[in-house]
């Protein structure tokens, strides 16, 4: 499947080469369609594609790098 | 007459069709609606908006709707209140309440961004809508469904309280109760929105839900005799009522129908759930998700669609944004129901404490016209005040009793009868 998500890179992982270390440990298609980092934080918004339980495994492997993972429309549960 | 021209992508400008979708597939920038304002020159007047009814539709040539509208046909145009007694308190010379706290039918501004959302679905022959929503998303999108022979899917946490689901589910709606932490639910709710064939709100018909936004906007205008204010505070959630109350006022003055009055929009938010404001005060162009802990659970959007741009209109309009504790919520919210008579939500709290706050830092002048935008009822969120309001003192079914009261109490009036 392919699976749209933003990232957001806070202070302690916004330099590390995390989307690289992903596609070493995960069999997936990383393709970045926008980006912005600056020093504190970034922002970056990835297509995934691959089989379902990889893309699923590697979700939850950004998570435990402390990356958070939001769908592209982020938050769309309102009050 | 429709004068969308079609939707376009906020980032890259690149255009597409008009059909249900709401990101760019090039740069996953959200699509928004645009138009082609030179059709309405000379035809949509002032004059043509008045002779219509009292409802959001009167200015529906500015809405992404092709035909009349289906959904919520009597919705909106609510009262724009002058607030003389808030006036006295805050020390300032000409204030409004714009109160959709009585919004038809479900009694806050959702109505607006519901309507618009599902007529445009019944448009594009969708049987069935959706949405993800804790509170007043949920009851405005099973509400208006039903009234439109609708089928209708709410998606909420499974723990949400007795009272909130009672306040979608007595339209007959289907609630589905997610277990899980919010990030899960949020996710499941995006790939339900992308996988089954429904026009889900807040997703796939976005573009076309928050143009309802706008018709706030006119109103405000339309209300002060065709002039924009020049300050307006908006509560924040996603960001996106912020930035439509903003195209509202700008399409208006391209249009010819208000003046130029350099209005600047003011956000607010809850302390324990505000990453636009935070942004905004950091002078950062980027939000950073939080976890919402805040009793104003309208607002609560810990990483919102629309921060961005909402913190960029706030910016280039010259407005600031603010946020505000718990307390000062409730004192906000008894503060309008005790001197205006209206009795708003959590949100409302925010949005008058913050205009509070703002007002002492100097931030809003005292002595220009400040338009409060209250969004929703207090009926709704009537735990966040239960402990604030005095319990009634009881006395025996006695007249001495009585007297013995007003004489403790009032002992003037107790005197005099």
């Amino acid at each position: 499947m392919k699976l749209r998500v933003y990232l957001t890179f806070h202070e302690d992982t916004v330099r590390q080469p995390i989307i690289w270390k992903l596609g070493k440990e995960f069999d997936v298609v990383t393709n970045i369609r926008t980006a912005e980092v600056k020093d504190h934080m970034g922002l970056v918004g990835l297509e995934l594609d691959g089989d379902d339980e990889v893309i699923e495994a590697a979700v939850a492997w950004l998570k435990a790098q402390g990356v958070h993972v939001d769908p592209i429309e982020q938050n769309i549960i309102e009050g | 007459m429709s004068i969308v021209r079609a939707l376009k992508c906020r980032e890259c400008g690149q255009e597409y069709p008009i059909e249900p979708n709401h990101v760019c597939e090039f740069c996953f920038g959200p699509l928004e609606i645009v138009y082609d304002y030179d059709q309405l020159e000379g035809v949509f007047t002032r004059e043509l908006v008045e002779s219509r009814p009292h409802t959001m539709w009167r200015y529906k040539e500015l809405l992404p709707i092709d035909g009349d509208p289906t959904v919520g046909v009597q919705n909106g145009f609510t009262p724009l209140i002058r607030a003389r007694n808030l006036e006295r308190v805050l020390g300032v010379s000409e204030l409004y309440i714009k109160n959709d706290s009585v919004c038809h039918p479900t009694l806050s501004f959702k109505d607006r961004v519901v309507s618009v959302a599902l007529s445009k679905a019944v448009e594009f022959g969708f049987k069935t809508v959706a949405c993800a929503s804790t509170g007043n998303l949920a009851g405005s999108v099973a509400a208006n469904a039903a009234a439109a022979g609708l089928e209708s899917y709410v998606f909420i946490p499974h723990d949400l309280e007795q009272g909130k689901v009672l306040g979608a589910g007595i339209f007959g709606t289907k609630i589905v109760g997610i277990d899980g932490a919010y990030d899960d639910v949020n996710r499941l709710c995006s790939e339900v929105a992308g996988k089954y064939g429904w026009a889900f709100v807040n997703v796939n018909v976005r573009p076309f839900y928050a143009e309802g936004s706008k018709t706030y906007g006119y109103e405000i205008m339309e209300q002060l005799g065709w002039r924009a204010p020049k300050h307006v505070v908006v509560p924040m959630a996603s960001g996106s009522l912020c930035t439509k109350i903003d195209k509202a006022i700008k399409e208006f003055i391209k249009l010819g129908l208000v003046e130029d009055e350099g209005t600047a929009i003011y956000g607010a938010q809850a302390t324990g759930c505000s990453p636009i404001a935070q942004a905004v005060k950091q002078g950062s162009d980027l939000i950073k998700p939080v976890q919402a802990d805040t009793i104003a659970k309208s607002l609560a959007i810990g990483n919102p669609a629309d921060g961005y741009y909402a913190s960029r209109v706030i910016r280039d309009s010259g407005g600031w944004a603010e946020d505000v504790s718990d307390e000062e919520v409730v004192d906000a919210i008894r503060l309008l129901a005790e001197t205006e008579g209206i009795f708003t939500e959590t949100a409302g709290g925010v949005t008058l404490g913050v205009t509070k706050k703002l007002i002492e830092q100097g931030r809003i002048p005292r002595d220009e016209s400040i338009v409060v935008c209250i969004t929703g009822n207090g009926l709704k969120t009537q735990e966040a005040v239960v402990d604030a309001i005095e319990k009634p003192k009881v006395i025996r079914p006695s007249i001495h009793d009585f007297d013995a009261m007003m004489a403790e109490e009032q002992p003037k009036a107790a005197a005099d009868a």
